[in-house]
């Protein structure tokens, strides 16, 4: 194991803690900006250090294939290589040959796929995913699992589960640099809290580093997403950091720190920010709309960043889509507001006001208390009383997805009336 | 703004100093290309890595804004510094940009010029230029010109010399009727007929004009028969106000403007550099002291002033783009990373490019000006272009791994 992990503080499930990597302190609960090609799009290195970013996510596939994992190697390792001092963490490759790959197949061996280079069948195996990522050289490193859709029911999900099981103690045997990379174990299972609850114990049982929780954020529906997640942090060792993949949304963040969780990644906030959407308090903001091109306000009064310090929307708008510089203004932005929310939820639990941040947080989100059903059940299990930011009459039933699309709308409507 | 002449070499080129907007700047200078204002991949907290104040120049055109953001919001903000969050930056506003708003002497008409734009063909008339100019508030501000290449006829050479005399005319009179404030630019044109150069310098020169704005060039005339076109503009203006060229970009052509008394010059050529992969490499002053003569010889591989860093041969090489170099880009990353980033098509790449480019680019006209004051100019000058040649030769006849577009604009014309 190469790393330490420290709780400072606790409110009911959620915490904050100190996690100590090979290259950095990190504060919990925390965002990682995904990196996939050793570089976040659009961003430096001094830059991510600015705005506070602890991890980067690189992606395991796509390094493998350019420059390739013998290449980052020779060159020192991929900290070296994009010169981030700070923390790294790679996946497995796993997830992206399943979801890029139309041709891939999964086997007892491991994956196959067909290669983008060459087009010949080639094989990923749990092995090789570890020799990779131990080339690569990342502080935390993801056991290779067998991915299955959440939407997907039926044998298939407990096979995967089985074969994740199996998997792991081909990683553990194939990890040849436990001393400096975290190997983590990946809990899968679907929607079935059955099988979640033979994977997070089989692999507690190997005393792994870290723990994630995958297999979620794939189009399941949002009580199904947080009652997993809820059920595998109770069943995961206190002592030992939590990761739930691919998540998330600002609110989705939000509920599973309640819950427990301590570590998230997503694409989201940079791929939105170079379609032109920014990450306000309020949900979200679309600069390409055209009520911005007068708006002389910053994306967000509150935010302290460096593009809100210094550009209006309406300049903004006049740069997404259309230039670099749009994207990588947004981008700043949002991964900004991302890491700012992480630092938010690491204090206010150390400091004893988790369900004020809580509160206030869907105060901004809901304004009308219409805070999605699903988010009251999760706070109701996560012992938060939100009954101040709900309003009396619930609303609706609506899963948040449909409450944070149906919020911007109203959001954009808004502003066109106000400017006509 | 204030303008006065510090030193002359003895080829012509002169030192001076300008102050504008805050800024005390040492010419001859380099205004940095910009998209909408802002460089097209250096975000404002990186352009602080850049050298001070050098830096500080910025030109933009007003059309860049024709489309996505109204005049009123510009104006409501407090103008381009404002709303830049760039408040001790230069602005030059400009027109005709070679990127964003190229002028189309083929639709321009008695009324107005014509520019394509990524948003459409636009005509640009003299009174809707100055409305841009006073919601914008540059600090120095061209006139609109009627540009046209070097091979046009007498006659729509003719036609362009008095149009764009009229629409200084028009300019000077909106600016003064609705007091626009910044320092006017004249614009000279005259394509490549000498007595039309000298007629229009003469006739601009007796405006009230604070500056001037060097039109026309690098649109087909020879490189051997820009030397005599730029003496007849220079010598036929005032010593004591400042001369901007537009369309001079490459180090041998910036060369030449000096030599014949040009003090600022505007230029695509970072960003074309930068888009193509390429990063400056010739060795200036600054660099030489920390560099050992092998060193060098090895960065030169294509012409001697830069590298392809997306040859392959740059996979696995960690050394920086340029040892000893200051730039954020030198002092945090190897070549081998940005063959990456290239590779993979990352933005980053070309972040990382301009940053290296601009501050190099910045060094050369430095290393210009120091030898204006020492006197060495002229050596330097011939030095720099013999040493060019002799690697341009070679990389011409044998047309090796550099066929991008900067690479193919730079060898023609050294080789027109």
């Amino acid at each position: 194991m190469a790393l330490r992990f420290e709780i400072l503080g606790k409110f009911n499930r959620a915490r904050a803690a100190r996690l100590t990597l090979p290259h950095f302190v990190c504060q919990t609960p925390l965002f990682m900006p995904v990196g996939t090609q050793g570089t976040i799009k659009g961003l430096t290195t001094s830059q991510l250090e600015d705005i506070g970013c602890q991890i980067i996510l690189g992606n395991t596939y796509h390094l493998a294939l350019r420059p390739t994992s013998v290449l980052i190697d020779e060159l020192g390792g991929l900290h070296k290589f994009m010169n981030w001092p700070r923390g790294l963490l790679t996946d497995s490759g796993g997830f992206q040959m399943v979801s890029l790959l139309h041709l891939a197949d999964i086997t007892e061996q491991g994956v196959t796929f067909q290669s983008p280079v060459d087009g010949k069948p080639m094989l990923l195996t749990p092995e090789e995913s570890i020799q990779i990522q131990n080339r690569i050289g990342a502080d935390i490193i993801m056991a290779l699992d067998d991915v299955v859709r959440t939407t997907i029911t039926g044998p298939r999900i407990e096979e995967a589960m089985y074969r994740t099981l199996r998997w792991i103690d081909r990683c553990i045997a194939a990890h040849e640099r436990p001393h400096d990379q975290n190997l983590f174990g990946i809990v899968q299972g679907g929607l079935d809290p059955v099988l979640r609850d033979i994977c997070v114990k089989g692999l507690v049982d190997r005393k792994l580093p870290g723990y994630a929780i995958g297999g979620l954020a794939g189009g399941e529906d949002k009580d199904s997403f947080w009652r997993v997640v809820a059920q595998c942090t109770a069943a995961l060792p206190e002592d030992k950091p939590r990761y739930v993949m691919g998540v998330g949304y600002p609110l989705d963040i939000v509920v599973c720190s309640a819950l427990g969780a301590d570590m998230y990644d997503c694409v989201y906030p940079t791929r939105t920010a170079r379609f032109g959407t920014a990450l306000v308090p309020e949900g979200v903001l679309k600069l390409k709309h055209q009520a911005m091109s007068d708006d002389t306000q910053p994306i967000d009064p509150t935010c302290e960043c460096m593009v809100c310090k210094n550009y209006s929307r309406a300049y903004i708008h006049c740069l997404v889509t259309k230039d670099a510089m749009g994207s990588q203004l947004l981008s700043y932005h949002n991964l900004f507001y991302m890491l700012k929310l992480s630092r938010d939820l690491h204090s206010s639990i150390v400091n004893g006001q988790f369900p004020e941040f809580v509160c206030n947080f869907l105060q901004k989100m809901f304004p009308k208390g219409d805070v999605p059903q699903w988010v009251c059940n999760a706070m109701e299990v996560a012992g938060i009383d939100i009954t101040s930011c709900c309003s009396p009459f619930p609303l609706s039933l609506i899963d948040s997805q449909a409450a944070t699309v149906k919020f911007s709308r109203k959001n954009s409507i808004k502003m066109v009336h106000t400017k006509d | 703004m204030n303008f006065s002449v510090k030193a002359l070499s003895k080829g012509g080129g002169r030192a001076g100093v300008l102050q504008v907007g805050g800024c005390s700047l040492e010419t001859p200078a380099l205004l940095l290309s910009t998209r909408k204002g802002l460089p097209a991949f250096i975000s404002p907290d990186l352009l602080s890595t850049l050298p001070t104040p050098d830096s500080r120049l910025l030109q933009f055109s007003p059309l860049h804004f024709l489309e996505g953001i109204s005049l009123k919001a510009v104006s409501e903000m407090g103008g381009l510094h404002q709303m830049l969050g760039l408040k001790e930056h230069v602005f030059v506003a400009n027109p005709a940009d070679p990127i964003l708003s190229v002028p189309d002497y083929q639709s321009s008409n008695k009324i107005g010029a014509s520019f394509e734009t990524p948003s459409g063909r636009f005509l640009i008339k003299p009174g809707q230029y100055m409305e841009m100019i006073s919601s914008m508030r540059p600090d120095i501000w061209v006139t609109l010109a009627d540009e046209v290449p070097a091979w046009v006829s007498d006659k729509r050479n003719r036609v362009s010399i008095q149009r764009t005399m009229r629409w200084l005319d028009d300019c000077l009179a909106l600016a003064k009727a609705n007091d626009t404030g910044g320092a006017v630019f004249g614009s000279i044109i005259g394509g490549s007929k000498i007595n039309d150069r000298k007629y229009c310098a003469q006739e601009v020169s007796r405006r009230n004009v604070e500056g001037f704005n060097i039109v026309g060039f690098g649109l087909g005339e020879s490189m051997d028969e820009r030397p005599t076109l730029l003496r007849a503009v220079t010598e036929s203006l005032p010593e004591d106000k400042p001369r901007q060229i537009s369309g001079l970009g490459l180090p041998e052509e910036v060369l030449q403007g000096v030599a014949a008394g040009v003090d600022l010059f505007n230029s695509t050529y970072i960003y074309h550099l930068t888009i193509g992969g390429f990063a400056l490499t010739f060795p200036s002053e600054e660099i030489e002291r920390h560099v050992s003569v092998d060193q060098l010889n090895d960065t030169i591989r294509d012409d001697g002033t830069k590298i392809n860093l997306k040859a392959t041969i740059y996979r696995k090489d960690t050394s920086r783009i340029l040892e000893g170099c200051k730039c954020y880009t030198c002092q945090n990353h190897t070549k081998a990373y940005i063959n990456h980033l290239f590779n993979v098509h990352e933005m980053l790449a070309q972040i990382l490019l301009e940053i290296h480019n601009t501050y190099h680019y910045l060094g050369f006209f430095r290393k210009i000006r120091d030898t204006i004051r020492e006197g060495t100019f002229e050596e330097f000058r011939q030095k720099f272009v013999e040493s060019r040649r002799e690697h341009a030769a070679p990389a011409a006849a044998d047309n090796t791994d550099t066929d991008s577009a900067a690479d193919n604009a730079d060898t023609a014309a050294l080789c027109a």
